[in-house]
């Protein structure tokens, strides 16, 4: 991967990027067990497949999502930040 | 130099997945002193293929926890006869290691790490500018004006090693006290009945087992998956490369932190080359220009004069990180699966406690006492172990 697209600024290098991680959704804090509150704070789907990220293109300071397949490296798809509010798409990706 | 078997025996006593330096460290001592030699190493690839073969084989104990300093300083002691022990040349070298630091707050981090060494006995120093630029009479102590190097952390037992022979010797070892290596084996499945391990599913067959060890480095996540654990570990891969062989000028390692450079220069002459992780989750070892340019970038502020040398070779290794740099080793909630991972980027100088440690609690079924502060449970507890001493991360 060489080149993102940037929902807002269009094809940009890579370089401009900075990654966030994947897109998780917490527990209920004030309903979850402790056990399921401690897996969310550490606990990450590390097997490769295509997942939902976090990303940011520094210069513009714009966070997206990117749909990204982390075996090959290839981004499939992104969206804007707002996306993290609905389920996003099922991808037949990682867990 | 090994036997090759032509199939896979019905069972074993232990299973060890993943024939790299830390599977076949656990095989060659579950052999020698535990006395358990019906044990399989199941290789998907070739034996030190993977992070053995991958890493920039620096050893040191120079580490900042107290956990990390005894665990490392008993796989330093290792590392001394082990040579003798396979009756191979492990090109052994000790070399003396510079953790440099360009900044007030990193000297003031040098200090304590120094006085934790010295605490456990580990021979290290915070050392001043003009001891450096004794030490290491070629670098540019201003580093091209921008980074002035303030003093270093000095560990003397600071070394190298040859790290394809490491898994040569632990193989061979390990193979003639009749441990069967199996490459070009991949683990498919795992069977559990009632919460244990009954068995190893492979492409070249099943086999009936109730001890899997797992030494698996960047793999671990996929294995994981097949007992239905979850875990901290994330996948980076670390770059590194080499240039062409030069006449001996460097003998110490360098490591600075600020620069994200570490460098040694091996016995063929060639300075081999590391920076830090790369940016982002990859399950592939694919190199980029990226890293070699920054790296050189870096190296040439400390040492202009290689401006006219070519790097030889780039390559990278897939890091299986943890969120305090610590490994996670041992028991684990599926009865008879044993863990050996979080290595990351620190994984190589461990080899020889990594094997001892975890044979002794696959062959006792407890954790050896060296690898408490380890354990994966740790997270739940909130008990991180918080190694920054670790190489290739920002801290």
């Amino acid at each position: 991967m060489k080149i993102m697209i940037c929902p807002l600024n269009g094809a940009r290098p890579v370089s401009e990027f900075a990654y966030g991680g994947e897109v998780r959704h917490s527990p209920d804090a004030d309903t979850c067990s402790d056990a399921e509150w401690s897996s969310y704070v550490f606990n990450r789907s590390g097997s490769p497949g295509n997942k939902y990220e976090w990303w940011c293109h520094i210069a513009s300071g714009f966070w997206f999502i990117a749909l990204r397949d982390t075996t090959r490296d290839v981004v499939i798809a992104t969206y804007p930040a707002e996306r993290a509010r609905q389920p996003l798409p099922p991808h037949g990706g990682a867990p | 130099m090994f036997t090759r078997h032509d199939s896979l025996k019905s069972g074993y006593d232990v299973v060890i997945i993943g024939g790299g330096g830390h599977g076949l460290a656990a095989a060659y001592y579950l052999a020698r002193d535990h006395g358990i030699r019906n044990v399989a190493v199941i290789e998907k690839g070739y034996i030190g293929g993977g992070n053995t073969g991958r890493n920039t084989t620096i050893i040191r104990s120079n580490y900042l926890t107290p956990e990390g300093v005894k665990f490392y300083d008993e796989s330093v002691r290792l590392w001394q006869d082990l040579g003798e022990d396979f009756d191979l040349n492990l090109f052994y070298s000790t070399r003396g290691h510079y953790t440099l630091a360009h900044t007030d707050s990193a000297m003031r981090t040098m200090r304590w790490r120094a006085e934790v060494n010295k605490h456990y006995g580990v021979k290290s120093e915070a050392v001043d500018a003009a001891f450096v630029k004794r030490g290491i009479p070629m670098i540019d102590m201003s580093c091209a004006g921008h980074a002035p190097i303030l003093g270093a952390l000095f560990h003397e037992p600071g070394a190298i090693a040859r790290h394809d022979a490491v898994a040569w010797g632990y193989g061979r070892g390990a193979d003639r006290r009749g441990v069967e290596i199996h490459q070009e084996t991949e683990v498919t499945g795992i069977r559990l009945q009632g919460g244990r391990v009954v068995g190893v599913d492979t492409t070249r067959g099943s086999i009936a087992t109730s001890r899997v060890l797992c030494a698996v480095a960047g793999f671990t996540p996929r294995v994981l998956d097949m007992v239905d654990l979850r875990t901290p570990i994330y996948v980076h891969p670390l770059q590194a490369m080499v240039s062409e062989p030069l006449k001996p000028w460097l003998d110490p390692i360098i490591v600075s932190g600020s620069l994200h450079v570490y460098v040694s220069q091996t016995a063929r002459g060639e300075l081999v080359m590391g920076a830090s992780l790369d940016p982002y989750e990859l399950h592939q070892t694919r190199s980029t220009l990226d890293f070699a340019e920054s790296l050189s970038a870096h190296m040439l502020d400390m040492f202009p004069f290689l401006s006219e040398v070519n790097v030889n070779r780039q390559w990278a290794g897939l890091a299986d990180m943890t969120p305090d740099f610590a490994p996670i080793m041992g028991l684990t909630p599926v009865e008879g699966f044993f863990l050996d991972a979080g290595w990351g980027t620190w994984g190589f100088k461990a080899t020889p406690v990594c094997g001892k440690t975890m044979s002794q609690t696959v062959a006792t079924g407890r954790n050896h006492a060296l690898i408490e502060g380890f354990t994966m449970d740790r997270f739940a507890r909130y008990q991180l172990t918080g190694e920054k001493g670790a190489a290739s991360v920002g801290h």
